[in-house]
């Protein structure tokens, strides 16, 4: 809870944080992890094929998990239970987003020394990894937009702000 | 910046702002639960906003688009009106601060005489369609559905010059949006914020930055600040101008998409086709610019073709001996809102306690928040400071946001500034961190090269 000058701040400001800071990471593994739709959800690279990749995903609430290549091949390591390319998703996320984040995104109630992945007992489901790959796909192609030297005011906006 | 001058900028408030700013709230708050289904003393805040322009040009069409939405059309071009008159009331509170910020300072600023530009085509229907589905909804009603939608959009305004700024600002408004659901359940809704970006957007024109001439002389760095969200930044450097005779306060920018997992001193590699801006912003190299454009609004569109880097100089002395004459830039009228105030200043022989600096019994509060994340100056060192450039700003009370400071830390002289680490972090600790975790923008770059392509 916020004292009311504090919430009195944010809510008569122009310039507040809205989005919590998101921690510097590895990106190798699972180069795309989001909290969007109901989902944890990301992409996470083969450790044998470099042009492949599966797309890992657990639904909050249900805590159901499904994982498969990009073109819709199921993995082969998902038996029932969280398969490694899950479990690095969960890994990366909680290192990006903070472990209190994701759990209550996920509707997850953790303890501090609780693994999260530990808590995925929803089982197995099949999920669409085409949207999922796509939204991928939409993230790298903002690496492909040119840059501007014209100015753009409307980032006044967006201060940079530190980690608090 | 001197102790009296302080004390005008604080001990004295322009009158009528605050009044102003409350008929803002009003509609901001109307917004939150959304124009569709307003209650009575919403109807009549928004009823009030619209009133308050009546004798203006704004003030009939507004009348009619509070009393049409209150009875529960809500259409486009009744949103227009009433973002225009919101926008109208941010720039009259624009208007009034700067005028003081001005007079307190002694600051000369050249008025505005450029003519409006016709927009080209109309490549903002579909940003309006959905920001009349956001205001229809509410804030409290927006799910991730709604805001999943501005999706395709987006992409396309992307792909524009003229309306790259929107896409930029729609982009950061969508990531809030997702960020703070469940919104219906968010303990305070940020009213002011989201309204400003929703009115910002609604009223957007797909113009381009329109150089009103082009210049030629010597370019002194006073400082960089760093604007990002998830998938932007905006390295803007605030520098003194010289021309034949001239002294003038521009700035010069560079701004480039990104995604949420470059963060920290790794952003400035997406800046890496930009060397002689990031040298200049590094090494504080003056800069001799050959015919580079000039909008009215103080903006100089850099170009490595027109820049040639020069010698190092000291910012706290470009800033002590030219910050007292240089001439200010008008403020386009769009851009009239005072988020938009951004004035450069040295202070020194001060003190720090608890987040305020102190100058002859007068107190400033340091934006500390606005120190970029992982960059070389620290809130230690602005606390150990006595002397700083920063930018005077205005977000309810006025603040210091700073560019650069000089102290003593553990007794040894320190300086840092925003954009030390341009070319790369010097400080070994930070280097450590980054060869952990490897370059993102690379990985990323792989990736997409691989991917994206087939
Ligand atoms: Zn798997």
């Amino acid at each position: 809870m916020l004292d009311s000058q504090e919430s009195a701040a944010r809510e008569r400001r122009s310039t507040v944080r809205v989005v919590p800071p998101v921690r510097p990471r590895k990106l190798a593994k699972v180069p795309f992890v989001e909290l969007a739709d109901g989902r944890l959800q990301g992409v996470v690279s083969s450790g044998s094929d470099i042009a492949r990749v599966y797309v890992s995903s657990v639904a909050a609430g249900s805590r159901t998990f499904s994982c498969s290549t990009n073109n819709n091949r199921p993995c082969g390591g998902l038996r029932g239970a969280p398969c490694k390319h899950l479990q690095a998703l969960v890994a990366e996320a909680v290192l990006q987003y903070g472990k209190e984040r994701v759990a209550r995104y996920l509707r997850v109630e953790a303890g501090p020394d609780d693994d999260l992945v530990r808590l995925l007992d929803g089982g197995q489901e099949s999920a669409q990894a085409a949207v999922v790959f796509s939204r991928f796909l939409r993230h790298l192609s903002y690496l492909e937009l040119p840059d501007t030297t014209e100015p753009v005011a409307e980032m006044h906006w967006f201060p940079a702000m530190g980690t608090p | 910046m001197i102790g009296v001058q302080l004390e005008k900028l604080v001990a004295e408030a322009p009158a009528g702002v605050e009044e102003a700013l409350a008929l803002a709230d009003g509609f901001d708050d109307a917004l939150v639960h959304g124009l569709a289904r307003m209650n009575d003393v919403q109807a009549a805040a928004v009823a009030a906003l619209a009133g308050a322009l009546g004798a203006s040009p704004l003030g009939p069409a507004a009348a009619e688009a509070a009393a049409k939405i209150a009875s529960g059309s809500v259409s486009e071009e009744h949103l227009v009106a009433l973002a225009g008159a919101r926008t109208a009331v941010f720039g009259a509170v624009h208007d009034a601060l700067l005028a003081h910020l001005d007079g307190a300072l002694g600051r000369e600023r050249d008025a505005w005489e450029a003519a409006p530009q016709a927009p080209s085509g109309d490549a903002l229907a579909g940003s309006r369609s959905w920001l009349q589905e956001l205001a229809i909804t509410g804030w409290r009603g927006v799910g991730d559905e709604l805001v999943s939608a501005a999706d395709q959009t987006l992409e396309t305004l992307w792909d524009a010059p003229a309306t790259r700024g929107t896409a930029m600002l729609l982009d950061g408004l969508a990531a809030e949006l997702r960020a703070a659901s469940p919104i219906a359940t968010m303990d305070v809704v940020p009213a002011r914020r989201w309204a400003d970006l929703w009115a910002r957007a609604l009223l957007a024109r797909p113009v381009a930055a329109r150089p009103a001439e082009t210049v030629s002389g010597r370019l002194l760095p006073l400082g960089v600040e760093v604007q990002e969200h998830g998938t932007a930044v905006q390295m803007v450097m605030h520098a003194v101008l010289e021309t034949g005779g001239a002294t003038r306060l521009v700035r010069t920018s560079v701004a480039a998409p990104k995604v949420d997992t470059i963060v920290g001193p790794a952003v400035w590699r997406l800046l890496h086709r930009y060397p002689l801006f990031l040298k200049a912003v590094a090494e504080h190299r003056c800069v001799e610019v050959t015919g580079l454009p000039l909008t009215a609004g103080g903006d100089l569109l850099w170009s490595e073709e027109g820049a040639a880097i020069r010698a190092a100089t000291d910012p706290f002395v470009t800033a002590r001996v030219q910050l007292a004459q240089a001439t200010a830039p008008a403020v386009p009228p769009l851009d009239r809102h005072p988020v938009r105030i951004a004035e450069p200043v040295l202070l020194e022989d001060y003190s720090v306690a608890d987040g305020v600096l102190t100058l002859h019994g007068h107190g400033l509060a340091l934006d500390l928040d606005r120190l970029p994340a992982g960059g070389s100056v620290t809130p230690e060192l602005v606390a150990a400071s006595t002397a700083c450039i920063g930018l005077l700003r205005w977000d309810g009370r006025w603040s210091l946001q700073v560019l650069g400071a000089r102290g003593k830390v553990k007794r040894t002289e320190v300086e840092a500034h925003n954009g030390d680490w341009a070319q790369g972090p010097t400080d070994p600790k930070v280097l450590k961190a980054e060869a952990r975790t490897g370059d993102a923008v690379a990985v990323l770059r792989e990736r997409a090269g691989r991917l994206l392509r087939k």
